[in-house]
């Protein structure tokens, strides 16, 4: 256990495995996975699909069994049932806002429901500040979710988040089903409302772009197997040594026929 | 009017309310645009207003109260103007016991679509909502339900419980849950997965919740839509248990009995059969119409989202 002097860990995992089926078919989505995510601080978590990044997000919102090891929220070891003052401690924001928010209900409504379901008074005022939070006009308030933009659904959802006053988002792929243009703004926002609010941040993508724009650590993922762990520095630069990394940095640029002809297939 | 309409298609809505009511709104304009669904509206609003003011628009009672000589006149009356539908072997008035019958026909559609629809939408959601051994449980009644052929089960529970109005409604109710609950359960099942209850379960939301705020509002609308289709053949099913004797009793003026009391004269005196026969016909086509417009506004599948 690494014990940090200044910063408490917001998020601590450690030796997490889990897997799917059993026997013949197991499945090993996330072997042996450790890692630490101080306070305040934004964790980048990257890889290709399938190399169980979001696995890890989901376990940590208990929307997945974990199967061995343990997992940390400021110090408390997590329960595989969660209690209502873990959902106010921990959000999360889904990759796809079309899919992410219910079809029948009002803007007004999915942001009044978490604050109906854990009794605050003060709905409307609440409301009215997490829309402005995330520049939300007020005029979206009663609209349905197909009336709005996938960027502004994604507002939406980060607004939903937002509204426990939670500590810890856990961002999954947050921008990764929006437009180009509308992915730096919402990058944009996440980043100010942390300095804003003070949160910390894991965030999953398989953008190393992304991340190494939005983070201050970041792990990379493989087959299960966190294979390398960097600290991005003030320039936004990681320097990687692990073969896949490079590779990810590389896909990362675009598509470029030198860079893949170079590409050495992991399988 | 206008700023009514207005208001109610506002971009931006102001109030909780008028979200709803601009939404209704929307799916009313969508369904008033489709000529057979407003047939369909039409004939059953007519039957809704037949039922409520029945006393005053049947002419006569649904007896005749004749005997004797004036009743020996007064039988087997073809239609006329005095008598619309002619009259029966003991002298009432067809058209009469026609309007009359329409309140025992709401009344089953009425009892049945407040009982077995609401049973199997809450079974079926539960059931695909928990999944495991619930789901296992409660699916594996519903097939034993669904083994037995309806009408026959119907018939048999009509028997056992006895001979009359009641008896045919609670058996058409437990024959007809079973389908709800399969649709509810399909439809619980796409959505269970889906981020927006993952997002909710996050909020803290618990199982009821989920259940009633957020997968009940999604299957409601295919479950509506196949109740209205359902209808005309539950109006069938109680005029055929009232046809078979085990529904309604004489003199009662349910449809299917009096199908059943002109079935001896069909060929001498055929206005007896063939008016609540036309009847049936005309309410059963009326739901299927609505069903089928519901089912335009409704289904998310058909853009009812937009």
């Amino acid at each position: 256990m690494i014990i940090e002097s200044q910063h408490k860990s917001a998020i601590e995992l450690d030796n997490l495995s889990i897997h799917f089926g059993s026997d013949e078919s197991l499945v090993k989505a996330v072997d042996q996975v450790s890692f630490n995510v101080p306070e305040q601080q934004s964790f980048g978590l990257v890889g290709e699909s399938g190399s169980g990044k979001s696995t890890i997000l989901r376990a940590l919102a208990g929307l997945n069994q974990h199967n061995d090891g343990n997992m940390f929220v400021e110090g408390e070891a997590l329960q595989s049932k969660r209690d209502k003052a873990f959902y106010k401690k921990v959000q999360m924001v889904f990759q796809d806002p079309y899919a992410s928010l219910h079809p029948r209900h009002t803007i007004d409504k999915i942001l009044a429901e978490p604050l109906a379901i854990h009794g605050f008074k003060d709905s409307e005022r609440r409301i009215a500040q997490v829309m402005e939070q995330v520049a939300l006009p007020s005029k979206f308030r009663f609209r349905y979710p197909h009336q709005l933009s996938g960027g502004q659904r994604q507002r939406v959802a980060i607004a939903r988040a937002l509204i426990l006053e939670p500590k810890i988002l856990l961002l999954d792929e947050p921008t990764s089903a929006l437009d180009v243009s509308i992915q730096a703004e919402i990058l944009n926002l996440l980043n100010r409302l942390r300095e804003e609010l003070s949160l910390t941040y894991l965030l999953v993508s398989h953008d190393l772009a992304v991340v190494s724009y939005m983070c201050e650590q970041v792990a990379v993922m493989q087959h299960g197997k966190l294979v390398e762990l960097l600290q991005v520095n003030s320039k936004g630069e990681t320097h990687a040594k692990h073969p896949y990394t490079i590779q990810l940095n590389l896909a990362s640029k675009g598509y470029d026929r030198k860079v893949i002809e170079e590409f050495i297939d992991h399988e | 009017m206008k700023e009514l309409k207005s208001w109610l298609l506002a971009e931006n809505p102001d109030s909780r309310k008028q979200a709803t009511l601009g939404r209704s709104y929307l799916g009313w304009l969508r369904f008033y645009h489709n000529p057979l669904a407003m047939i369909g509206f039409v004939i059953v609003v007519m039957l809704l207003l037949m039922a409520l003011f029945a006393p005053l628009i049947a002419p006569e009672g649904i007896t005749s109260g004749l005997t004797g000589d004036e009743l020996k006149l007064n039988r087997f009356l073809p239609p006329s103007a005095e008598h619309w539908f002619g009259t029966d072997g003991q002298a009432n008035d067809v058209f009469s016991r026609i309007v009359m019958g329409s309140r025992i026909t709401l009344l089953i559609i009425g009892i049945v679509i407040f009982t077995a629809p609401v049973l199997g939408f809450v079974i079926g959601t539960v059931s695909g909502y928990f999944g495991g051994w619930v789901d296992a449980v409660l699916m594996r009644i519903t097939d034993v339900f669904l083994a037995f052929p309806k009408l026959v089960l119907a018939l048999a529970l009509a028997a056992a419980l006895g001979r009359g109005l009641e008896s045919a409604i609670f058996a058409i109710a437990i024959t007809s849950w079973p389908a709800y609950a399969r649709l509810a359960r399909a439809e619980t099942l796409t959505v269970r997965n889906t981020d927006y209850l993952a997002a909710a379960k996050l909020q803290g939301a618990n199982h009821w919740r989920l259940i009633s705020g957020h997968i009940m509002p999604l299957c409601l609308s295919s479950l509506i839509v196949r109740v209205t289709l359902d209808m005309a053949g539950i109006i069938l099913t109680a005029a055929g248990l009232g046809f078979l004797g085990l529904g309604a009793q004489p003199p009662t003026p349910e449809w299917g009995a009096m199908i059943a009391e002109g079935r001896d004269y069909i060929l001498s005196y055929w206005w007896l059969a063939t008016f609540p026969g036309l009847a049936i016909f005309i309410v059963a086509l009326g739901f299927n119409f609505l069903g089928d417009g519901l089912r335009d506004v409704l289904d998310p599948k058909s853009g009812g989202q937009n």
